[in-house]
């Protein structure tokens, strides 16, 4: 009996072992046991990629109002800030809640030296990409030898 | 109090799916509000980056299944320098309690949120009863 038990709970160790470990990342992703920690970044997200000799900053941002939307730049910092606003009828029942709203307002620094001249944003499904051209002067140079 | 709340970052959670994928990409939940009113369902789901014509949704048997596929061919080239999130493609299923009109299900796709609308079919909806 205790042999057919073990058996059939033991019957594939990863998949325990797998099982526990999704359970743990689970309690790590609620909100238990949750205040705010320094290891998690502030809103919004941000991603920062290299192409060529510029910086390509993408944001996840969904469902945000452009115009609403204020990005600021100022020699090797970007300021991101905005508010994220719920438009729901008052006369609904709800199911569930997952989205958050509110405002948000981050600074981001680099680097490198930036021109703040030629930055260009672009919002689009719900994603911010900010080109973020380095200065002309910042680039590295080849120096040749003598 | 609400308006001025600070916003938080949250986890992306990933899809622990039944059955195996055949593409070895990341498939995530999108975070989801669902609300209902009297004579439809409302459920708005977060899918940043999905393009309109990468979203495809059904109904089948009850169970309302959305998916967003990701252009992951933007990202070719990029050399990433600091990283916060991860991407990949979108899935969620929900099993519908209220009957559904499958036939006028509408959907809207913008700024990288999916709206839906799922009109009650006429025996679902309520209903107040005379008394004579």
């Amino acid at each position: 009996m205790w042999g057919a038990n073990m058996l059939m709970t033991f019957a594939d160790p990863f998949d325990a072992l797998f099982n526990l470990q999704r359970a743990l990342e689970g309690r790590l992703a609620s909100d238990w046991l949750r205040d705010q920690t320094t290891s998690e970044g502030p809103y919004p997200p941000i991603n920062v990629f290299q192409q060529g000799d510029d910086i390509l900053a993408i944001i996840e941002l969904p469902g945000i109002q452009k115009d609403s939307l204020q990005i600021q730049a100022k020699e090797n910092t970007i300021r991101i800030a905005g508010k994220k606003s719920a438009s729901y009828p008052d006369d609904v029942s709800v199911h569930r809640r997952e989205r958050t709203f509110g405002e948000f307002d981050r600074t981001l620094s680099l680097p490198v030296g930036l021109d703040p001249d030629r930055i260009k944003a672009e919002y689009r499904d719900g994603i911010l990409a900010l080109h973020l051209p380095r200065l002309e002067r910042d680039k590295p140079r080849t120096i040749r030898v003598s | 109090m609400t308006s001025t709340q600070e916003l938080q970052v949250q986890k992306k959670r990933e899809l622990e799916n039944k059955q195996e994928t055949t593409i070895p990409a990341r498939m995530f939940v999108p975070v989801s509000d669902i609300y209902e009113a009297e004579n439809e369902l409302m459920v708005v789901l977060e899918m940043p980056g999905v393009e309109k014509s990468n979203v495809a949704v059904h109904v089948e048997d009850g169970v309302l299944n959305v998916e967003g596929r990701l252009d992951l061919t933007k990202y070719q080239g990029l050399q990433p320098l600091y990283t916060e999130y991860n991407i990949g493609h979108y899935s969620r299923s929900f099993r519908l309690s209220s009957k559904i009109d499958q036939n006028q299900i509408a959907a809207e796709m913008k700024d990288g949120t999916l709206s839906l609308r799922l009109p009650k079919i006429e025996e679902a909806k309520p209903r107040t009863i005379q008394i004579k």
